[in-house]
């Protein structure tokens, strides 16, 4: 069906053979030799307290110990888009977990011997855990000196406050929007903070050569980014981006938790003070849950107008992020949800408060579905509740307000192409919406929960993608970018982008894993944008490819260029038939002519992308006038859930996706990421969530404690359906759909909660022992009335 | 410092030893195989996962010392001469995706079809309970699996 040949097929991913036969290489597998050496942390014990005094000589005295650090070895911050963090804590802690000291050992026994002789002595402070409490006047403040703090132009920190970053967006005339409203709905959700749990944790090591050149081998979404975060941090240090080199082998997952930059600031720092060795820092679970990016926690207030024909008239959202002790990427989650806080929907009057909130938790950051999901809990569960109160139904409700192609955002750009309807409509029909299901068991219900979406990649305006190709004697190619297979398969669609330009099958192409000294930039694989932006420069160095090829053969045969053409691994001619050219006889060694001379050589390609039409520029007040994103992926899902009443238990029998991806370039893989990321979606739901003590401390830091799915937790069907309405500037058409696969999980199953109990809860997760606290209180009070 | 001797991947194999050392860094670090990972080093997750005389155990919850005179087989054992029917089923279905978690869940499902050569979609459940995955939502390796084992194994 597809109208190409390698673009739209269900390819066979290029990484399976390393990665089924055990030989794909991952951090901790690398052998650095006899002279490495190894980093403990020691890490805060109190989420709030001023450093007196670190007395580190009794762990120097531990045999193996071979150098102690602490924050005075290291007065530097870093940060992607504020720089409100240090490389070790200097006089303060701000949570429990943070680094304070390293003891570097000859063996890892040594080090943690010694890092747990490190005596460190606190004052403590008044620690705030809450983000309401962290917004009032008399909250301790963590971050005094907030107002120095460099950050991007469109965060908007508030100077003596725990404000981090104030996202404002305003559209039409609210006041007037809520009085031409037939009811206007009030209520509040809450989503607590979750767990990214890459089954590999955070590894980096730093090797600081002899001749001043710092390596970095790290587990991460962003070799780049990491090296210039590292060149600015260190850059007091004397280092510079020609002396830093990241090198990323596999990851062993990813899910936004090895974006930017976290713990692996610590072994590149240490690397620069142990000259000539080697230095590695691996996570434990525990501070893979403690000390690595969180999802922020949630509280959003919402009210929305409604007409009595269902048409939403204006929507007031206000979303208060607990986004923990550091911010310098967690501020950009709020201001991404705070654009688009409308969810899918077309309202002409809007008002979305989004603020960031310093909490003595341990710092938010990036996790699939960047903020998304949290907004879209409180968002379509409100949508469902309005539809029922309206006698509506909620998918028809949605279709009448969801957004279309050239409607105006919030924050005034226009809509992009989009296959939102057909997304709505084709989930509404395979879960066959509006039949009611029984179950044969009399202590079990049934119910169905829907629920739409919409996210854009939340990036730089100018962050850009790039890509080398060469050709090999055989005519098989070397495609050199700086992405990152997380798992989502990026390495094999980007194969198959350059296959279907070049006509060489994606199985003769290879993709290694970057180094930022070999390997043209990327700015992070992050935001779902990584198929369409890095897909767009591949496609660009394919195309340069093409044209230096052509171009050869034009010249040595004297045929138009304009007949030539790309087919099974040759050019060929439309003019002439016979015309067969196989690339492999030209692409490195050149095409003999007629004197025995050779005409041509390697072919060498390069493509770069930077979406040139975009811009974060905006009245602060009201978020109009930019265009900070480049596009939006929505689309629709639903499940039918059955639940025991007694225990609460539930188990999902059938969910359906939709999404809309411009163009699917590997429709497996995309069946793939639903399958995948709507059972991490389901998990924050069902089962997940991060329970810390008055003190800030974390107490469910390790896989028995904090339950992610096992084979047993999967649906018993999951339907993915794509959708393909084209992204216009998108390689093919193509857009990104690896985060949303998650978005409609929560709202889904509250839904369903309701339709099949009549109750409705609002805060996540909605556990098995929830459900049933909730219906025994609902029974307990209806027996009150009774009586 | 003790001397193990173990049979790892058909070879016979001996290395020094302290009695506080854990298998799975005894063969990352010591014995140069690197395909059984650490996630969580205390039993949780599986990706440490290996066959000790045939039954798979995790690597990170036992001495080295104890494997004295056993067979170890990691998934660079299962992988020579050549992959198995259910590797290339793994390969051919995209069933996997960072990786990380595939060493052990060949383990499990290798042991799996030695003893149950036709297992039903919950027996294959069941035997990858102890197996976490975050990326895949663990369907498609079933599919791996139930498509393994219709073709025939080996």
């Amino acid at each position: 069906m597809s109208r190409y040949k390698f673009v739209g097929k269900d390819e066979i991913r290029i990484d399976g053979r390393e990665k089924v036969s055990g030989a794909a290489i991952y951090a901790d597998d690398i052998d650095f030799g006899p002279n490495l050496l190894y980093a403990e942390i020691v890490s805060s014990t109190q989420a709030h307290a001023n450093i007196k005094k670190i007395d580190t000589k009794a762990a120097e005295k531990v045999e193996g110990v071979y150098m102690v650090f602490t924050g005075k070895d290291f007065p530097y911050k870093f940060g992607l888009y504020m720089k409100d963090r240090f490389i070790f804590a200097q006089d303060k802690v701000r949570f429990v977990g943070e680094q304070v000291a390293a003891v570097i050992g000859r063996t890892p026994q040594a080090a943690k011997k010694g890092a747990q002789l490190v005596k460190i002595e606190y004052e403590p402070l008044p620690a705030v855990t809450d983000q309401m409490v962290a917004l009032g006047k008399n909250s301790v403040l963590l971050h005094p000196e907030l107002g120095e703090y460099p950050h991007v132009p469109w965060f908007f920190p508030k100077a003596g406050t725990n404000i981090a970053h104030w996202r404002k967006t305003r559209k039409g005339d609210l006041e007037k929007g809520f009085q031409e409203a037939d009811l206007v709905f009030e209520d509040e959700y809450h989503v607590p903070r979750y767990a990214h749990c890459a089954i590999e944790t955070h590894v980096a090591i730093g090797k600081y050569d002899l001749s001043g050149r710092l390596t970095v081998w790290s587990s991460s979404q962003s070799p780049h980014t990491q090296r210039h975060l590292f060149a600015e941090a260190l850059s007091p240090m004397g280092l510079t981006h020609k002396n830093i080199r990241v090198i990323a082998p596999h990851v062993g997952g990813g899910f936004g938790g090895k974006a930017g930059v976290t713990m692996e600031i610590i072994p590149a720092a240490l690397a620069t003070k142990l000259p000539g060795y080697a230095v590695k820092l691996r996570w434990t679970r525990e501070q893979e849950f403690v000390n690595t990016y969180q999802r922020l926690g949630v509280v959003a207030k919402l009210k929305v107008g409604v007409k009595k024909d269902g048409t939403i008239t204006a929507l007031d959202h206000k979303i208060y992020w607990d986004a923990g002790a550091y911010v310098e990427y967690g501020a950009n989650v709020v201001n991404a949800v705070g654009l688009s806080a409308i969810g899918p929907y077309r309202i002409p009057n809007v008002s979305i408060d989004s603020v960031c909130v310093y909490t003595n938790l341990p710092p938010g950051g990036a996790y699939r579905g960047f903020g998304y999901s949290e907004m879209l809990f409180g968002l379509e569960s409100h949508m469902t509740r309005i539809a029922h109160k309206l006698g509506m139904d909620e998918v028809q409700f949605r279709l009448k307000n969801a957004i279309r192609e050239g409607d105006s955002t919030a924050y005034g750009a226009e809509m992009n192409p989009s296959g939102l309807k057909e997304c709505i409509e084709k989930v509404a029909k395979e879960i066959e919406w509006g039949r009611k299901h029984k179950s044969k068991d009399p202590r079990k219900a049934i119910g169905k929960g829907f629920a739409i979406f919409w996210k854009a990649p939340a990036m730089p305006p100018n962050a850009s993608s790039s890509a080398f190709l060469k050709f090999n004697e055989d005519g098989s190619i070397n495609l050199i970018i700086s992405g990152m297979d997380i798992g989502q398969g990026y390495q094999t669609v980007m194969a198959q982008i350059a296959a279907e330009i070049l006509s060489v099958p994606p199985s003769k192409i290879r993709v290694e894993t970057p180094d930022t000294d070999r390997n043209p930039y990327e700015w992070q694989t992050v935001a779902s944008h990584i198929t369409w932006g890095s897909g767009n420069a591949v496609k660009r160095a394919a195309l340069d490819a093409r044209e230096q090829i052509l171009s050869l053969v034009e010249r040595v045969f004297c045929i138009s260029k304009d007949q030539l053409y790309l087919e099974d691994e040759a050019v060929k001619c439309t003019t002439r038939k016979n015309f067969f050219l196989p690339l492999k006889d030209f692409v490195v060694n050149g095409i003999m002519t007629g004197d025995g001379t050779y005409k041509g050589g390697p072919i060498n390609a390069r493509g770069m992308f930077l979406p040139e039409f975009s811009s974060a520029n905006s009245d602060p007040e009201t978020s109009q006038g930019g265009h900070p994103n480049v596009h939006y992926t929505v689309g629709a899902g639903a499940l039918i859930l059955e639940i025991d009443r007694e225990t609460g238990k539930m188990h999902v029998l059938k969910a359906v996706e939709a999404i809309d991806a411009g163009q699917a370039i590997n429709p497996d893989l995309i069946r793939g990421q639903i399958t995948g990321g709507l059972l991490q979606g389901l998990a924050t739901v069902l089962y997940e969530d991060m329970r810390y003590d008055k003190n800030g401390k974390l107490l469910n830091p390790n896989f028995t404690d904090y339950k992610i799915p096992t084979a047993m937790d999967v649906p018993d069907e999951i339907v993915p359906i794509i959708v393909e309405v084209p992204q216009p500037d998108g390689p093919f058409g193509a857009r990104g759909i690896g985060e949303h696969t998650m978005l409609p999980a929560a709202p889904m199953i509250a839904n369903a909660v309701e339709d099949a109990l009549g109750i409705r809860v609002k805060d996540m997760p909605i556990t098995a022992e929830k459900v049933a606290m909730t219906l025994l209180n609902k029974t307990a009070a209806r027996r009150k009335k009774t009586k | 410092m003790a001397k193990l001797t173990l049979t790892l991947n058909n070879e016979l194999r001996s290395v020094e030893v302290k009695p506080n050392e854990i298998l799975l860094d005894v063969l990352r670090d010591k014995l140069g195989v690197k395909s059984p990972k650490c996630g969580c080093d205390r039993g949780d997750c599986g990706a440490c996962a290996v066959l000790l005389d045939g039954r798979s155990v995790r690597s990170c919850l036992i001495f080295a010392i104890e494997v004295e005179g056993q067979s170890v087989i990691t998934l660079e054992g299962i992988s020579r001469p050549k992959l198995t029917k259910l590797q290339e089923t793994f390969i051919g279905m995209n069933s996997f995706q960072c990786g990380y978690c595939t060493p052990g869940m060949i383990i499990s499902a290798t042991e799996l079809l030695e003893k149950n050569p036709h297992p039903s979609r919950e027996e294959i459940q069941e035997a990858l309970s102890g197996n976490l995955c975050r990326c895949t939502g663990y369907t498609p390796i079933f599919n791996a699996i139930l498509a393994a084992t219709k073709r025939g194994r080996k």
